[in-house]
């Protein structure tokens, strides 16, 4: 069960009206390396590994939730008041015959989401790797993003979410270290 | 004791329908461990090493069905089942 609070974890601001940059940015929202794929890897996985990395796993499955509204919320800002004409300029025309300015998972350049860009091994180990190699990937995404603007509010927002991607990396990178530690043996006091 | 087999106990809940695994195990293969592979590691001959497919000892890790004797509780890697 989930707790929701109205408010996003890092404030959204967009400053330069750029609505062909919400293309780009839903890499992060339906693409392979994205925030929805990276909730539901975790939030699926966490069910059958060992008792002590489930609450890591678990927590960094929550906050993916919490950065999928965060690029919702940019893309969202960059397409409300385009119209039509702006949206085919874009380069969003494909996107709008089918969503109108509705937001839909797919990847910067269209392919729908699929369960398929990601897997669920039982291996706790190679589920963690792979978590390792996702958060990499989600990190040097959100670099190519950076480096595609230079609106500063919406740099600040996507720095933040890199840096998330930092953490999270450490974290399961910890996760593995703890299960390659002996627990089975006898403690001697 | 080092194993490349770790067991822990799982959380067992009393409205559980089927009879609980009381240990489970997860493998942690030597290449976990072992960073750049030191020079000059031990090597088996060449004919063992064909039949092993590696030439060090240091990783051959084969791996075995843990489910053998995992009903009453007992893991593989040689150790005692944890204390709750």
């Amino acid at each position: 069960m989930w707790v929701y609070e109205k408010k996003l974890q890092y404030p959204v601001r967009v400053s330069k009206c750029d609505p062909r940059m919400a293309k780009f940015l839903i890499e992060q929202y339906g693409g392979a390396d994205g925030e929805l794929a990276a909730a539901l890897r975790y939030l699926n996985q966490r069910y059958t590994l060992p008792d002590q990395v489930i609450g890591i796993v678990n927590d960094i499955g929550t906050e993916e939730l919490a950065h999928l509204e965060m690029i919702a919320t940019m893309v969202y800002k960059l397409t409300k008041d385009a119209t039509a004409e702006e949206m085919k300029e874009a380069g969003l025309g494909a996107h709008y015959a089918d969503h109108d300015k509705a937001l839909f998972f797919h990847n910067a350049a269209g392919a729908p989401f699929t369960a398929t860009y990601f897997q669920a091994k039982g291996d706790p180990i190679a589920d963690l790797y792979e978590d390792i190699a996702a958060e990499e990937k989600a990190r040097s995404t959100y670099q190519w993003l950076i480096n595609m603007t230079d609106d500063p509010d919406l740099k600040d927002g996507l720095q933040f979410l890199r840096e998330r991607e930092v953490v999270h990396s450490q974290r399961f990178r910890e996760a593995v270290e703890i299960l390659k530690e002996e627990r089975g043996a006898k403690k001697i006091f | 004791m080092f194993t490349y087999r770790k067991a822990y106990r799982p959380y067992i809940s009393p409205w559980d329908p089927c009879p609980p695994l009381l240990v489970k195990t997860y493998e942690t293969p030597p290449q976990l461990y072992m960073g750049f592979q030191p020079m000059g590691l031990p090597q088996f001959n060449s004919r063992e090493a064909l039949r092993r497919g590696t030439l060090w000892p240091a990783l051959f890790a084969p791996y075995t069905n843990p489910y053998k004797d995992a009903k009453g509780g007992v893991c593989d890697d040689g150790g005692t089942p944890m204390d709750g």
